[in-house]
């Protein structure tokens, strides 16, 4: 990458070698990318249900965003009634209260690699970097408890065996068939982890020669004021 | 064999040519072997094939016409496809009609009410004659279906967002009509003609003072798009002589303010046959001529407006005297017992039939125009000044026995009903129309033999501005041997015919049958324009008011039973598959005030609510509020069900409705 800085801007490190801005300003550019595509995808769906079946020519979609549902939530609860599963609407109901909060603050930490030169950087960026994983144990989690919790004394509710809906993948529920996949914003969320571990990457080598630097002259100090 | 398999590869090519889709292209190298065994086996002529390959929906394939077809003495409307010519829905309109809950306790009794007689005593039935769309310039525009009982002289108002009755009108000052309903070019007025006269009011007067007592009748409804209703205050009438007026169209574009209605007993007969009188049938065709009747409407209005006029049975009348002397009313003679009346889709000429004169005479408006201008004109015995036939004539064309009624196409025909004679005329119009075709203008271009005994006629948005062509269904009444006999009392026969080539290659397609009435008039809308609700738009939503209903309830949870001395109000939630609440108990005599509420959202998934032994059933469609009000007067153990079929669990929706004694 070339960028059109100044070339007599230099970075002067404490043992006197001199270094380009860019080093420094692209770790900080990666890390605030990657709290920016994490934003984005609090506006987009992570994840989507399909399910076909004869008389729902157009099918049934939810789609679940971080912080609430869209689509054809009405009618699949109201077929799911029969089978005495929960509305759609009570899973994960205090991941999706907190949601946006937590994506502010997983950016807010990633912004910190902007000022935090040290290996610190790095762990506060581990929460940015768990966060596709983490999402994906919830919903399997979420999914498990629906097909976990049937109510027995529903129409259909008895002759249910507790079940895991897909989190990935094609199943098939009664006469519909279902579509489970991940969706853009989920995506955009897995390019920011990368983004993060490039920002760390380049963070690491901007600032390590510093801090080793720093070693060296204070061993150097230590070795003088010794001597 | 062989010559009946390559004409029909004729066929074929020319489907194929005709056919502009980029989908893939048909088979142009003949039929299929198993449709040609097919084929063969069934004796298919290639016309026959031709007509199948023209009229077959494959399912799932949407009909791009949408017919509307007055449902005769049954009082109701039918919804059907084109060219399919499948029935899509029943609307219920002046008899009330179960499926749709149309007059069984839901808001449609106050609808059916508002064609009370005067006195409040009901009417079960009616016999819708002529559907008439809502325009827009001249189009149809696909908001609104007006429709006319010739037997009660009433009118309906169809709001086409939900294909529902939402008005019923009684006219206070006639007590039948027959050239209703049509609509103004902006559905400013919705006209309903009279026909058999009668004092105004239909007062008791004996037969012998008809000429001084009965009258003719025309009504001009003011149609509020806003509301969807009629305004009877901003509504009048014109009185008329009593010679039996029949059937009118609208000017437009050029003749836009004016209307025309045909009539048929200036003869003033009042039959009498058991008396040694000629019986009416005799009686009203002895004249050579009667009166086509000019009328100016926007004229009528300004008169109406300024105050002009008698209230008679709470409705404005502008009175015969006025009519003339305000110049709102001509007349000019037509020949012999003429029926119909039909406007050009460029508003220059009006087509009159001649029924029992074997023309169709056409009027010049231009030239009626120049001669009310120049003034000087006779009257009748009544005063109304008479256009001699000389002056607004057009020209006339020889089409064969019986002409009726005409419509139009894109390519300058005119198309007439020929009864007598059972067949559909073609014929070339002139004026502006006449190098749209290859023919010479005014001239008759092919008779197509249809059976039997055509009445009405309609186009593919015929008697608009701006027809379309494509098909003509010809309405035809007696239907003898086209269907399997099913006793004494046949169906109609609808027969959709193929307009889309020029000269004389009209062809017969499809037989319909419609076997519960006798169907008068259709109109035909393309599909596309029509924009009903898949749902309601929002959850309680009142069809009536056409807005969320202060009753409703959004949620199972607030569903309640709330008694307030001897009256019972109840508040339900309806949805798949059970009713909210599913026992209700109260006592006999209990007023009952029920609000039902569907909270479903599905297109489709609509719900019943039948009340056994209480005359109580409701259609209740996704969204839809509607409330029953009725006294518990009987005492037992009842069942509510629902009566559509909605789920597996159906049979399961239901409810106990315990009225103790």
């Amino acid at each position: 990458m070339k960028l059109s800085l100044d070339p007599d801007v230099k970075v002067v490190l404490p043992d006197g070698s001199t270094r380009s801005l860019t080093t420094y300003l692209l770790p900080s550019a990666l890390l605030m990318l990657a709290a920016l595509m994490l934003m984005i995808s609090m506006f987009l769906p992570y994840w989507s249900m399909t399910m076909t079946a004869p008389q729902y020519p157009k099918g049934l979609r939810v789609e679940v965003y971080v912080s609430h549902l869209e689509g054809d939530m009405r009618e699949i609860d109201e077929l799911n009634h029969y089978l005495g599963m929960k509305r759609l609407d009570e899973g994960g109901q205090l991941e999706r209260s907190i949601s946006v909060y937590a994506i502010v603050v997983l950016g807010l930490l990633l912004m910190g690699g902007v000022v935090i030169h040290n290996q610190w950087a790095g762990v506060l960026a581990l929460p940015a970097l768990g966060f596709p994983f983490i999402f994906v144990a919830d919903l399997w989690w979420i999914l498990y408890q629906f097909g976990h919790s049937i109510d027995p004394t529903s129409a259909l509710g008895g002759a249910i065996k507790p079940f895991t809906p897909p989190v990935l993948g094609v199943g098939k529920v009664g006469q519909f068939g279902t579509i489970a996949s991940f969706e853009i914003g989920f995506y955009l969320a897995v390019a920011a982890l990368g983004v993060v571990l490039m920002g760390l990457w380049f963070h690491r080598a901007a600032y390590k020669p510093i801090v080793d630097a720093r070693k060296r002259a204070q061993t150097l100090t230590a070795q003088t004021v010794q001597a | 064999m062989r010559c009946l398999l390559s004409t029909f590869l004729l066929f074929v090519l020319f489907v194929s040519a005709c056919t502009n889709q980029a989908t893939p292209t048909p088979p142009t190298g003949g039929l299929p072997s198993d449709a040609a065994a097919v084929a063969a086996e069934r004796n298919l002529k290639p016309d026959d094939i031709y007509a199948a390959l023209k009229t077959y929906m494959p399912s799932g394939q949407l009909d791009p016409y949408i017919m509307f077809a007055s449902g005769g003495q049954s009082g109701q409307v039918l919804v059907i496809g084109v060219p399919s010519m499948r029935i899509l829905k029943l609307i219920g309109v002046f008899t009330p009609e179960p499926w749709q809950g149309y007059g069984f306790g839901g808001s449609s009794d106050a609808t059916l009410d508002g064609g009370n007689m005067p006195d409040g005593s009901e009417l079960n039935w009616g016999d819708t004659h002529h559907p008439n769309l809502s325009e827009t310039n001249g189009e149809y525009d696909g908001q609104f279906l007006f429709i006319n009982d010739k037997a009660n002289a009433r009118l309906a108002v169809i709001d086409l967002r939900d294909f529902e009755t939402k008005q019923l009108v009684k006219n206070p000052n006639a007590i039948n009509d027959h050239g209703g309903a049509f609509v103004t070019p902006n559905t400013d007025y919705v006209i309903e003609g009279p026909q058999y006269a009668a004092p105004l009011g239909w007062e008791y007067a004996p037969l012998d003072e008809y000429n001084d007592q009965y009258r003719g009748l025309i009504t001009f409804w003011k149609f509020d798009r806003l509301k969807g209703r009629v305004d009877e205050a901003q509504s009048f009438q014109i009185e008329l002589p009593p010679y039996w007026q029949d059937l009118c169209d609208a000017g437009k574009a050029v003749s836009d303010g004016w209307f025309f209605c045909n009539s048929f007993n200036t003869e003033l007969a009042t039959g009498g046959v058991e008396l040694g009188n000629p019986p009416f049938e005799a009686g009203t065709t002895k004249n050579d001529v009667d009166y086509l009747h000019i009328l100016n409407w926007k004229k009528a209005a300004d008169v109406f407006n300024a105050g002009k006029v008698e209230t008679i049975n709470g409705i404005a009348v502008i009175r015969m005297q006025t009519a003339i002397d305000e110049g709102l009313l001509f007349f000019t003679p037509e020949p012999k017992s003429p029926h119909g009346a039909d406007v050009t889709p460029d508003g220059q000429f009006i087509v009159v039939g001649g029924k029992l004169d074997p023309h169709v005479t056409i009027y010049s408006f231009q030239k009626i125009q120049d001669a009310i201008n120049a003034g000087g004109l006779e009257t009748d015995q009544y005063g109304i000044p008479v256009i001699p036939l000389d002056k607004t004539k057009e020209a006339q064309v020889e089409l064969g026995l019986g002409p009726l009624h005409t419509v139009y196409d894109d390519k300058g025909y005119a198309y007439t009903s020929l009864f007598l004679d059972s067949a559909v005329a073609r014929w070339t119009l002139g004026g502006a129309f006449a190098d749209k075709h290859p023919e010479p203008a005014w001239t008759l271009v092919q008779k197509l033999p249809v059976q039997y005994n055509i009445g009405h006629i309609a186009a593919a948005e015929g008697d608009t501005a701006s027809p379309d062509g494509q098909f003509v269904v010809a309405l035809n009444k007696w239907s003898i041997d086209r269907f399997a006999n099913v006793g004494p009392l046949l169906p109609q026969n609808f027969q959709l015919v193929d307009i889309s080539q020029t000269g004389d290659q009209m062809k017969v397609l499809y037989d319909m049958p419609i076997g519960m009435a006798e169907p008068h008039y259709v109109q035909i809308i393309k599909a596309d324009k029509l924009k009903p609700f898949e749902v309601y738009p929002e959850i309680g939503w009142n069809p009536e008011t056409m807005s969320v209903d202060p009753n409703a309830i959004t949620d199972a949870q607030d569903a309640r039973v709330v008694r307030n001395g001897s009256t019972v109000e109840i508040w339900s939630a309806v949805i798949r598959s059970h009713y909210t609440p599913e026992r209700v108990e109260i006592n006999q005599g209990d007023h009952v005030i029920w609000h039902f509420t569907s909270l479903e959202r599905q297109r489709d998934a609509t719900h019943g609510f039948a009340l056994s032994g209480y005359n109580i059933n409701l259609s209740l469609e996704p969204g839809e509020t509607q409330t029953i009000e009725f006294d518990a007067d009987k005492s037992g153990t009842f069942t509510f069900y629902c009566t559509e079929f909605c789920s597996a669990l159906h049979l399961e929706m239901v409810g106990y409705f315990l009225v103790k004694p």
